[in-house]
């Protein structure tokens, strides 16, 4: 019931509503998210790409519907009461259980301060799986290596740009070891010129074989990354498949006029 | 054209600027008056007979003040270190999803802040007047042990627990307000990262809002050095205040020995201020670039840092 399938596809939203009091932000959203593939979230500012993001994640409740991890249960274990099927919630627990199998990354990248590069990257490993620091040390060097910031293993986000703490706020997220990557727009707080270097460490873990969902206004990212191309408008997925079909040939009339404005 | 920099001759030394500087004399004369009421000041005291400088000095490291600097010391540390642990409860509990909590909190803030700290300490100095005895045990059931009020609060431990809960009512609404202070963003990153809410607390949000809480902490830190003067009321007889005027009151001469309390509460109040100095340096770490510089220097290089600015460095150098 709860066991991991490794045969589910990496992240399935079904029918996923969201209210914030009367606003209705979700309105049915459907996904499906194959294990190894980059999935690029396009949709105009409001149409709730971001809120679905982060319900994956559970930092939003959902109202409707059902978001499986793995074939997991996002939040919820379904169980039977008086012979009715019902849903229990999880406790806070299990949800950062849950939560930590995923790595996200957020638009202001909200790396901890008062901690160095090195230390933001070693904070989860240490403090949630209980490594060892000096195991998390040597394992967050080697991330930070990864994106390229073997010379910035000390400094506090304050002396790093925008572009580098991005970078930290990557290795961060994959020192837990996620199963799944989530970008929350992670280049629309950059400078024009710091964006490329955030790209090229995503398009790096995409090469790996990460399972990614990326929302972004980079066109050209999604060109050369996504296996899949999500268009959603109105708090609802309007047109989704690969590339040559969501970019190159839109069907959708709201598809065609934000491809007109962005490209 | 394929190796620019071989042909090219050095561009010419830019003369700098020497320009006359603006005269101020403005400056001049309100220094000047400061100077002379300070000299006013200095002499009023100095040959002002009523100080009686020479008990001053005669009294200043005697055995009984002394031992009062160090009861007050006693005081000031114990009650603040309990504030501080209660005052955190305090605040995580304010912030608490479940409502008794939020309301207990309230109440006891309410309380404590609206009640003067001299009608407490007398209340807590009658406390084994009020209650004989205190039992731990089933509420409202039997007792297991049973302690003798008077021996266990005691007058020194009345007196640290009177300023402590008093004091936690204050400190508790400046840990919430260090904790209101740091951005929803981190502990969201922190529960994005699978991290459980007390961990969030103690390693991500507690931290960051230390450098909110420690300026006015100290500003409480000094205020108690003082407040514990009142421990009169419990009565507590061992501290500083209580120490001078006992001399004073003998020797029929309040001021000299007023001037020595005066003088030690403005020492330790210096060595506090120190200490808070690096206290706020290693919290403000990360967020002040390490070395807190002074002057536009220092403020242009938090600007920078703060990434709020387009380009990073449109004023540096121009100088108003």
């Amino acid at each position: 019931m709860s066991a991991l399938d490794p045969d589910a596809p990496m992240v399935e939203l079904a029918g996923v509503h969201k209210w914030y009091g009367d606003n209705h932000v979700l309105r049915g959203v459907d996904l499906v998210v194959p294990r190894g593939t980059v999935t690029v979230v396009l949709g105009p500012s409001g149409s709730g790409k971001s809120t679905a993001l982060r319900c994956i994640n559970q930092l939003e409740e959902i109202g409707a519907g059902c978001i499986r991890v793995e074939g997991e249960l996002q939040g919820y274990r379904e169980g039977t009461r008086r012979g009715e099927d019902v849903l229990y919630r999880l406790h806070p627990k299990q949800i950062a259980v849950q939560r930590a199998r995923v790595g996200m990354v957020f638009q202001r990248f909200n790396l901890f301060p008062h901690m160095t590069a090195l230390a933001n990257v070693m904070e989860a490993p240490v403090q949630v799986l209980g490594v060892s620091k000096a195991e998390a040390r040597e394992r967050a060097s080697a991330l930070l290596e990864r994106v390229g910031l073997s010379d910035r293993l000390d400094h506090y986000p304050s002396q790093l740009s925008g572009g580098q703490q991005q970078r930290v706020a990557i290795a961060r997220a994959l020192a837990m070891e996620p199963d799944l990557m989530l970008f929350d727009e992670p280049t629309s707080a950059l400078d024009p010129e710091l964006v490329g270097e955030v790209l090229g460490v995503m398009r790096d873990l995409a090469t790996s074989g990460m399972t990614m969902i990326v929302v972004t206004h980079e066109i050209g990212f999604a060109r050369e990354v996504a296996d899949q191309v999500v268009f959603m408008a109105d708090g609802a997925v309007v047109e989704h498949g690969p590339v040559s079909q969501v970019i190159d040939a839109p069907t959708e009339p709201r598809t065609q006029d934000f491809l007109a404005h962005v490209l | 054209m394929t190796t620019p920099t071989a042909a090219k001759t050095p561009a010419p030394e830019p003369q700098r600027i020497h320009a006359i500087p603006v005269r101020y004399p403005g400056r001049w004369i309100s220094a000047a008056v400061v100077v002379v009421l300070a000299a006013m000041v200095a002499n009023a005291l100095i040959t002002n007979d009523v100080f009686q400088w020479s008990t001053v000095g005669e009294y200043l490291f005697s055995a009984p003040i002394l031992r009062g600097v160090s009861w007050t010391l006693i005081l000031t540390v114990a009650s603040m270190a309990i504030a501080i642990v209660l005052a955190v409860v305090l605040a995580v509990m304010r912030r608490s999803s479940n409502p008794v909590m939020r309301y207990v909190s309230w109440v006891y803030i309410w309380f404590f802040r609206g009640t003067p700290i001299y009608t407490q300490l007398a209340f807590w100095g009658y406390a084994s007047v009020i209650y004989h005895n205190l039992s731990l045990g089933i509420p409202f059931g039997p007792a297991f042990v049973t302690f003798d009020t008077a021996v266990v609060l005691n007058a020194t431990r009345a007196a640290i627990l009177g300023l402590a809960l008093n004091e936690a009512a204050y400190l508790a609404e400046i840990v919430r307000a260090g904790l209101q202070s740091v951005d929803r963003g981190q502990s969201e990153a922190a529960r994005a990262l699978g991290m459980k809410d007390g961990r969030i607390l103690w390693r991500v949000v507690l931290p960051q809002a230390m450098r909110v809480i420690v300026p006015p902490t100290g500003n409480e830190t000094i205020s108690m050095l003082k407040t514990t003067s009142l421990v009169l009321a419990v009565p507590f007889i061992l501290d500083l205040n209580y120490a001078q005027a006992a001399i004073g009151n003998r020797l029929f001469q309040p001021v000299p020995l007023l001037v020595v309390a005066a003088i030690w509460y403005l020492a330790i109040t210096s060595i506090l201020m120190v200490g808070q100095f690096y206290l706020e340096r290693y919290y403000g770490r990360g967020f002040d670039e390490h070395v807190p510089r002074r002057g536009r220097r220092g403020r242009q290089a938090a600007i920078n840092s703060a990434h709020t600015t387009a380009d990073p460095s449109p004023l540096d150098g121009v100088t108003p």
